[in-house]
């Protein structure tokens, strides 16, 4: 008798592994036998297992010796043995990319997946599918077709759960079995049932009136698998979210209905779509909080963490909503899980009242060092949107801070704490000098360059205007002495801000430059001897121009500048590169941060790639009629000029050049019985702004957006004529078509379609740029062009209102962080930057005063007297 | 570390529930570990979550080393990926789902790996006697979930499915018999349980 295992494996107890010395070259001589007659059921399963057990922990096979164990396996399909079929079946698919010519089985497939052996037909199928490509669908269709509708539960999820598979592969084809999804989808089984409702949504998920109809008729008829009610919740989530619908709309009723079903798992798939919810109203959220404070106490610990995690997630928004769960969350602080007891604790950091954080923080700090870095994030992230609500609280932040930043963890941990440390610096000043000497404690001894260069460009930054600034240069110095190459460049840049700033520290940093000449990395030294000579000469417009605000260097954007720089080489010319051709980058995000959310430092981190714009001007350059426009200044956000729910929905994005203004169409037809050709958005203007050329985007089916263009040229007599309307028309040809197979009549007629007004404004003209040190900026302008002038804005009631109206009328940067007004005054001085059409740099400098509405006096400075005009033209 | 990898990294890291789009795709990997953390089986259903063999075991181990300790819990946090499991004996049951899945529905499959491997291996749900029925195990994760997709999480269904037996059976009635005769049976069905 064959025994399964060597028996004498047993002898060394339960720790040895049967298949821990596996040969992989052993196992397929073994597997030989599996042309011999007859075959030997037992012995081939367990080869066919060990061939297995193999590819599962990752072994290679080559295509030779797959093909050839692939086509040994084969001859195994005479025996009758089910579990060596099934394993038979389990090794094709395994196979399935490896070995070649796998679809030799089809025909033996096909016959098992069609035969009376019901345990057989099930696994055959999807084992069929695994190996078929389009081509061969076509021959195996019927089968599909009348497995999906078999009886047999299990034969009929395979086939259900195989067409989903294959719908990316053969959309077209598995597109026509919807009626039999259908008709599976009312079967009795309860995963019949799920699959049916997946495959289906698969099938319409483009479609949204399909998807809504689908939905009516599953939540009328109700369904009995609580996978299949979790999947509808999904799709009506999704499709409220898309809609808008309010939540008023029956989907929204039947989410919530939802709460009340037998199932946790249904229930808690509702509380988390209603929380999901953009928009929803503390009441809304109610009944969705009171199930998930139930599953708090909850003896299972993955419903616990599933409805702390969401509770922690209502927290972020609606912190009342979950005030009535305090009790519950308290509790669980002290769970064995520690991921629960960290989610309850940041939750409550967000919910509680300010007494409670020094004993909360008490709390976490003795167990932060067992948790996993992701949950320190989420720590971290909690301490940061707290030192927003109390800034008071900031000290014990701070200690907390640099007590983890002083523990073991992760780069993404340490960047976490990082971002929280700046962002304090920023919003308490009183908490910069703390705050500064934690950072550069932590760049003593950090093994992230990313990190060390970010703090000494933050040192740079912040440094030389505390009161004591002597103080940082040794820290500064120390990593030039001490690190890698980017490190030392950054400290290099960091002290030459200090030089520039402090006139008695001058002296000494020049003498530190002079010893960093000497650095033996190239960008070290380049960058030392640069700065040494511009700081030797002691002139602050020089300072300003080339130490703070490195406008060159970092506005322009770099796939632009190599564009540039190429077309520039490419025709010769006497004259020198101008460097105010090269478009200017949008200024990140990031730099903005308009709002610190807790989300904020879990957005990605700017990509190197190119922009929005730069994505824009590679299509504009490939349009024949835009050659010659030079290169694009400034793309606008995007204008709906269609409501959300009409028959077409156009945008329109604005793309600023020197002269000229393209106007970019974005059309959608959302008909599915039209087909149109030939559209375009005729413009009529209302100042002397003239169109040049139309772009008609040639064919429009239903649902693939086109793009349309048009030109105009900018008046050139009048440089003040800024603003602009333009009447819009959309013009096109319509063709009827069959909404099933798109296929349009002969005939089609003229029509149009009126559009909204599309307005331009100063803010096109202008890009956005960031100056660090806004100061420095004003002074390198210069006054030669100054021009002031006082405005009452009678209908605005807060600083707050007139500072956020103020930047997106004139589309510029905000520097110095003086976009957030600080509460409880009632003046306050805005700083905004940017560069005109054309390359001139322009500051606006407005103070504002509240009284009965806003006074405003507006200083604006730049290097071309016409801007000047243009700026307080548009403001009056 | 390199900007490429960084997004990515990032993204897993960070808990942000963004809107899940309506999918099966329910389950993104299940592994089943030995207590020195040594994979004995694992399927990856998602191929753009850790391609390479390499970036799967370091995965494991990370897993592994994250919550061998706290074996009495049941769901971890690692990568930015939901992980449920389950300890018994010198075994480590996984299922892994993306932060935004359902817990729910992941502990659902994890019960019904758990609960039908208990059936087809006769409560002995160690790894001697798991590794000896591999075949077993195989085939029940295959009608467990199929491509990402839950299949069956009856455990009962699943059984029936399989309809596997266990190794060593025929030889285990025979010896039963000859116990029952002689007298000694329960000293001797657990022996050859796990023949």
């Amino acid at each position: 008798m064959i025994k399964k295992f060597d028996k004498k494996d047993e002898e060394s107890g339960s720790g040895s592994n049967p298949f821990q010395h596996l040969e992989k070259s052993a196992v397929l001589q073994e597997a030989r036998i599996f042309n011999e007659t007859p075959i030997n059921p037992r012995r081939c399963l367990h080869i066919l297992t060990k061939i297995i057990y193999l590819l599962n922990q990752g072994e290679h096979f080559g295509t030779m010796e797959a093909t050839e164990a692939f086509f040994a396996m084969t001859r195994l399909f005479q025996s009758n043995d089910q579990t060596l079929r099934r394993m038979c079946y389990l090794t094709i698919k395994e196979m399935a990319n490896i070995s070649e010519d796998v679809i030799i089985v089809t025909s033996s497939l096909t016959k098992d997946m069609t035969g009376k052996e019901d345990v057989y037909r099930g696994p055959a199928i999807r084992a069929l599918c695994r190996i078929t490509d389009t081509t061969m669908l076509q021959a195996i269709e019927r089968y599909m077709k009348q497995a999906i509708v078999d009886k047999v539960p299990s034969v009929s999820s395979s086939a259900l759960v195989s067409s989903l598979h294959m719908v990316k592969m053969s959309y077209d084809v598995v597109k026509r079995w919807v009626n039999e999804a259908q008709e599976a989808a009312s079967s009795d089984n309860i995963m019949v049932q799920y699959h049916a409702l997946g495959l289906l949504y698969h099938l319409r998920k483009n479609d949204r009136l399909a998807v809504s109809k689908m939905l009516n008729k599953f939540t009328k008829s109700g369904l009995k698998s609580p996978f299949a009610y979790c999947m509808l919740i999904r799709i009506a989530s999704k499709l409220l979210e898309e809609t808008e619908a309010g939540h008023d709309s029956p989907l929204f009723d039947f989410i919530e209905s939802c709460l009340r079903n037998k199932h946790e798992m249904v229930v808690y798939e509702a509380a988390s779509a209603i929380v999901h919810m953009p928009n929803c109203t503390a009441r809304e959220l109610a009944p969705a909080v009171s199930v998930l404070q139930l599953f708090c106490s909850s003896p299972k610990a993955a419903l616990r963490y599933a409805a702390v995690r969401t509770l922690n997630k209502v927290a972020m928004k609606h912190p009342s909503a979950v005030t009535a769960c305090n009790l519950d969350l308290e509790n669980l602080i002290t769970d064995s899980n520690r991921s629960i007891a960290t989610l309850a604790i940041t939750t409550l950091l967000k919910t509680g009242s300010e007494s409670s954080v020094d004993r909360l923080m008490k709390q976490i700090s003795s167990f932060v060092s067992e948790i996993s870095d992701e949950f320190k994030v989420v720590v971290v992230q909690a301490i940061s949107a707290l030192c927003q609500k109390y800034p008071r609280k900031h000290s014990v932040m701070m200690n907390f801070l640099s007590n983890m930043l002083r523990d073991d963890g992760g780069f993404e941990y340490k960047r976490a704490i990082v971002d929280c440390i700046i962002s304090i610096i920023e919003e308490n000043p009183e908490s910069k000098e703390t705050g500064l000497a934690h950072l550069c404690e932590f760049i003593e001894d950090c093994e992230h360059t990313v990190l060390a260069t970010k703090i000494l460009h933050l040192l740079g930054k912040e440094g030389p205007r505390t009161p004591s600034p002597s103080k940082y240069i040794r820290f500064i110095f120390n990593r030039v002495v001490l690190e890698s190459e980017a490190v030392r460049a950054a400290a290099v840049s960091a002290l030459a801000k200090f030089g520039a700033q402090n006139d008695d520290l001058l002296p000494s940093v020049l003498v530190l430059m002079q010893r960093c000449m000497m650095d033996s990395d190239d960008e070290v030294r380049d960058r030392a001897t640069f700065y040494m000579n511009v700081l030797q000469q002691k002139q602050k417009a020089l300072n300003a121009a080339y130490i703070f605000n490195v406008r060159l260097c970092l506005s322009v954007s770099v796939p632009g500048l190599e564009k540039s720089l190429h077309q520039y080489t490419l025709e010769p010319t006497e004259k020198p590169f101008d460097m105010k051709s090269v478009p200017l980058a949008n200024t990140p995000i990031t730099e903005q941060k308009t709002e610190f959310a807790p989300v904020a430092t879990s957005k990605l981190p700017e990509k190197p790639g190119p922009t929005r714009q730069d994505i824009y001007q590679e299509q504009l350059a490939a349009i024949p009629e835009f050659q010659g426009l030079g290169s694009l200044f400034k793309t606008s956000e995007a204008v709906q000029l269609t409501e959300a729910e009409t028959e077409y929905v156009v945008r329109c994005v604005k793309h600023t050049f020197a002269r000229h203004m393209v106007f970019q169409f974005d059309c959608t037809n959302t008909l599915n019985d039209q087909l149109l050709q030939k559209v375009m958005v005729q413009m009529e203007p209302s100042e002397a702004y003239e169109v040049l050329h139309y772009v008609p985007a040639a064919n429009l089916p239903y649902s693939q957006p086109g793009s349309c263009y048009s030109l105009v040229r900018l008046p050139e007599d009048d440089p003040t004529a800024v603003s602009c309307t333009f009447s819009c028309t959309l013009k096109y040809l319509v063709k009827d078509c069959d909404p099933n197979t798109g296929e349009p009549d002969d005939d089609g007629y003229d029509d149009e379609y009126v559009l909204e007004d599309l307005e331009v404004t100063v803010a096109d003209h202008i890009q956005k740029v960031l100056k660090p040190n806004f100061a420095a900026a004003w002074d390198e302008v210069g006054d030669d062009f100054e021009k002031e002038e006082t405005f009452a804005l009678a209908s605005v009631r807060t600083l707050d209102e007139a500072v956020g109206n103020i930047i997106s009328f004139l589309g510029m940067q905000p520097c110095e962080r003086s976009d957030k007004v600080p509460e409880n005054k009632n003046s306050h001085i805005l700083f905004l930057a940017g560069v005109f059409r054309g390359g001139h740099d322009v500051l606006v400098r407005s103070r504002l005063a509240l009284a009965d509405g806003v006074t405003m006096q507006v200083t604006v400075r730049s290097s071309d007297e016409t801007v000047v005009d243009i700026i307080l033209a548009s403001v009056g | 570390m390199t900007a490429q990898t960084c997004p990515r990294q990032h993204q897993r890291t960070t808990m942000e529930i963004a809107s899940l789009e309506p999918s099966l795709y329910t389950v993104k990997a299940v592994f089943i570990l030995d207590n020195d953390g040594n994979r004995l089986l694992s399927k990856y259903y998602d191929t753009e979550l850790y391609p390479s063999m390499k970036e799967q075991k370091n995965f494991e181990k990370n897993v592994f080393n994250k919550t061998h300790k706290a074996d009495t819990d049941e769901i971890a946090f690692v990568e930015g990926m939901t992980i449920v499991y389950k300890c018994s004996i010198d075994l480590f049951f996984y299922v892994v789902g993306s932060a935004q899945e359902n817990e729910l529905m992941l502990m659902a499959v994890l019960n019904c790996l758990f609960e039908s491997l208990g059936q087809i291996l006769r409560k002995n749900v160690e790894r001697r006697c798991l590794l000896d029925n591999m075949d077993g195990v195989f085939l029940v994760v295959d009608e467990i979930i199929d491509g990402g997709v839950i299949l069956e999480s009856d455990p009962q269904q699943v059984i029936q499915k399989v309809n596997y037996r266990l190794d060593g059976s025929e030889q285990a009635y025979g010896l039963g018999l000859f116990d029952y005769i002689v007298g000694n049976i329960d000293e001797q069905t657990d022996r050859s349980q796990c023949a």
